[in-house]
């Protein structure tokens, strides 16, 4: 039976670990690498590795990065940050990337779904989409959440999934570092109804988090990073939780 | 002991290089018809698209090579669906080592069965000798949208709301559907009795 997933999510800055609470307030959290694999051991079952460098050497130092990372993690893994074009995809993919995750590019650029996912297949195509609750409804945030679009985060990914995304990393805003558990409403809308997994993020705080957004929000998998970071919560011990709950995990 | 990795249009094939090489293989990349035939192990890799994959094989005469070979060969994902006779992605005739057929995944309810399949499933009815020490019901790494029905040649066993072939193998083809390069220890596992034949 197919098992939900746990996946830390590393932001990386010129090759390093850092995790932004809100999207602000950058603390540094390791080496990339040697974090990847620890998390690998303990029984992640994928990592995101989101670049959020912006320097012109960007590309090369993240082709690299990517490259070292592949030769040492023996589980997927997903890329993103700053991809805006097919030839950044084909570089990434090359070099051991497994997915690639778009956002800001894609809501610009729609038809780059298109043809990224004739070019390179939908099962390694992430859309990833920051999206907050405001004025009775979720709509979608550009630019790590600083511009605001008027358009709902459900009618993008629905867009995004018939345009040939293979699945859908959401991250809630409004629960984003707050710890109180991940967005299960807007989770569960889009599980239940669009037909590509659903990885849920933004919330995460203690274990119970988990469980809630696997069962009531049916996400295919969940995403959190500074409570991996921190120790708060550690892997082994949440695949045991959620497996004495009913939840089908792999170990 | 030289183990090649087929090169042709379809992707994963720098993972596959790098699990070698954890395990202390060097995997030589080549479409070189010379090279593969005079290989002690070849890995045919893949994943992408059936009918531009056997398109781009065939115009290189590789189906024909790797259809004859005699040594260990190991197929991966698309590399297993191309060995089988015949696949609904596109209508595609494949190499035909394995008598069985490659079908879309087809949700009895809408959106209940998310199509690619994406993440880890369990593998059981375990019987070759690359799964020397991997445990029944080991979970393997998944990512796809057509599979191998079950057949004389299954060797392993997953279930997406049916039973499928996780692997399949006769004579010298051993193929999974899994990526085992993606698998942790269990799939380095798979790998290495593989490379061990």
């Amino acid at each position: 039976m197919l098992t939900k997933r746990i996946i830390p999510c590393l932001d990386i800055k010129d090759g390093r670990t850092v995790k932004g609470v809100n999207f602000e307030n950058i603390r540094d959290a390791g080496d990339p690498i040697e974090l990847g694999a620890l998390y690998a051991r303990q029984g992640a079952d994928e990592l995101v590795f989101l670049d959020i460098t912006a320097t012109n050497e960007r590309r090369k130092t993240l082709a690299e990065l990517v490259t070292r990372i592949a030769r040492h993690v023996n589980i997927p893994f997903t890329v993103g940050g700053g991809i805006s074009s097919v030839e950044d995809v084909n570089v990434l993919l090359q070099s051991g990337a497994d997915k690639i995750s778009v956002n800001t590019s894609a809501f610009k650029e729609p038809a780059l779904v298109d043809r990224l996912a004739r070019e390179f297949g939908s099962q390694c195509i992430v859309l990833a989409i920051d999206t907050r609750f405001e004025d009775g409804d979720w709509y979608v945030y550009l630019n790590g959440g600083r511009v605001k679009t008027d358009v709902k985060a459900f009618d993008w990914a629905k867009e995004a999934v018939n345009r040939g995304a293979g699945e859908i990393l959401l991250t809630s805003m409004n629960n984003d570092g707050t710890k109180k558990g991940f967005a299960l409403d807007i989770t569960g809308q889009l599980s239940q109804n669009l037909n590509v997994p659903v990885i849920a993020s933004g919330g995460a705080g203690n274990m119970e988090h988990f469980v809630d957004v696997f069962g009531n929000a049916q996400a295919d998998a969940a995403l959190a990073a500074s409570i991996f970071h921190y120790k708060e919560i550690e892997i082994p011990a949440l695949k045991t939780f959620l497996y004495n709950k009913g939840v089908n995990v792999r170990f | 002991m030289k183990t090649v990795i087929i090169k042709y249009n379809a992707g994963n094939i720098r993972s596959v290089q790098f699990a070698l090489e954890r395990l202390g293989v060097n995997g030589t990349v080549t479409d070189d018809h010379e090279e593969i035939m005079a290989a002690d192990k070849v890995i045919f890799p893949g994943v992408g698209e059936a009918s531009t994959a056997m398109q781009y094989l065939k115009e290189r005469k590789l189906d024909k090579v790797i259809g004859g070979l005699k040594q260990p060969v190991l197929g991966i994902c698309l590399g297993m669906q191309l060995l089988c006779r015949h696949s609904e992605e596109n209508n595609t005739d494949c190499i035909g080592v394995f008598d069985v057929n490659v079908k879309r995944f087809q949700s009895p309810v809408e959106n209940l069965l998310k199509i690619p399949q994406i993440g880890w499933n369990n593998i059981t009815g375990l019987h070759s000798v690359v799964f020397e020490h991997v445990p029944e019901n080991a979970y393997m790494y998944f990512v796809h949208s057509y599979y191998a029905a079950l057949g004389a040649d299954t060797v392993a066993i997953t279930n997406y709301v049916i039973n499928y072939s996780a692997a399949l193998q006769k004579n010298n083809f051993y193929a999974v559907q899994f990526h085992p390069e993606k698998s942790a220890e269990a799939g380095a596992r798979i790998i290495e009795n593989f490379l061990n034949l």
